[in-house]
């Protein structure tokens, strides 16, 4: 990745143009034309730096349900209640965590009844506990990143 | 409310857009609408919040931020709206929500952060934990990724 890719990632993280010939406009604004900008996201959706060009909903806004879960999965048991939660679409994000719930898992569902049920669901397969933390308050979700490397930064969150 | 055309504009949007000059013209094809109502739709979306974000989604990982760990807090509860709301200004946090307190997870406001390196994210920890005043705090380190996808809305196993 050199300057303009990181400038490129950059830029479209967030304001994405909803306009005719966006990525012609992307690429003005960094001195590249369409095609130029068009072959540099191809190649970083290729190398997977870009895993989704699109929009990102809002899940509430659409009347969807959403909670954070946490499980303790023994070990040995990990990959095999992995499979049975990749199958659901309404959980995106799977993670192991260094803790004693050590799986730790998003999900998405139409309503909180379908949200409930597949809980409900969800422990009956896998024969474990769930701990559901849906969230009281939101205070911020962002989801674009720094991009390392665009600038001299200090370690710092202030 | 939204209508049926726009579930389904929503449909397709929610994927990737194509890679070419011009991609709303494409998925306005697919819909059977001009170019111009597509693009109208997707401003009256964004205007109205359903759409939070239009750009790319990154692997971060590949980015070069391998550390994501989530902060876990325990802040008084009467505490709770100034220091989510403290933390949820900073730049390097992208998720801020309150959650409930489990017996086992005695923590109410979960923080999530991106950075380079563990180190990095310890100093960025430990930074907004003296910022805000708060002692009682952990980091959860996402030690593997199992499932990292977009949530995708108004399908037929809704």
């Amino acid at each position: 990745m050199d300057i303009i890719d990181k400038k490129l990632l950059s830029i479209i993280q967030k304001d994405f143009p909803i306009c005719s010939h966006p990525f012609k406009e992307i690429g003005a604004t960094l001195g590249i034309t369409e095609e130029e900008t068009l072959n540099r996201l191809k190649k970083l959706k290729e190398q997977g730096v870009i895993r989704r060009l699109g929009a990102i909903m809002d899940s509430r806004k659409l009347g969807y349900k959403s909670t954070l879960c946490a499980m303790e999965v023994p070990e040995e048991k990990i990959p095999e209640v992995a499979a049975i939660l990749d199958k659901y679409i309404g959980i995106t994000h799977n993670y192991l965590r260094n803790h004693k719930y050590n799986m730790w898992f998003t999900l998405i569902t139409p309503s909180e009844e379908h949200l409930q049920k597949t809980l409900a669901d969800l422990e009956q397969k896998t024969g474990y506990k769930i701990y559901s933390l849906p969230a009281k308050k939101l205070f911020k979700i962002k989801v674009n990143f720094h991009v390392p490397g665009l600038e001299e930064e200090k370690i710092s969150a202030l | 409310m939204l209508c049926e055309l726009d579930k389904a504009i929503i449909r397709e949007i929610q994927e990737d857009i194509p890679l070419v000059s011009q991609p709303f013209l494409e998925i306005a094809h697919r819909l059977g609408i001009s170019e111009e109502q597509l693009l109208q739709r997707i401003k009256f979306l964004q205007e109205k919040g359903y759409i939070r974000r239009f750009g790319a989604a990154l692997r971060h990982r590949e980015m070069g931020l391998k550390a994501n760990p989530m902060i876990i807090m325990r802040v008084p509860e009467e505490r709770i709206d100034e220091v989510g709301t403290k933390l949820a200004s900073l730049d390097r946090v992208t998720h801020c929500y309150q959650r409930p307190m489990l017996p086992f997870l005695p923590y109410n406001l979960f923080v999530m952060i991106h950075a380079e390196t563990k180190e990095e994210c310890f100093v960025l920890a430990r930074e907004m934990a003296e910022l805000v005043g708060v002692g009682d705090y952990r980091l959860l380190f996402s030690e593997k990724e199992l499932k990292k996808t977009s949530m995708r809305y108004f399908l037929e196993e809704d």
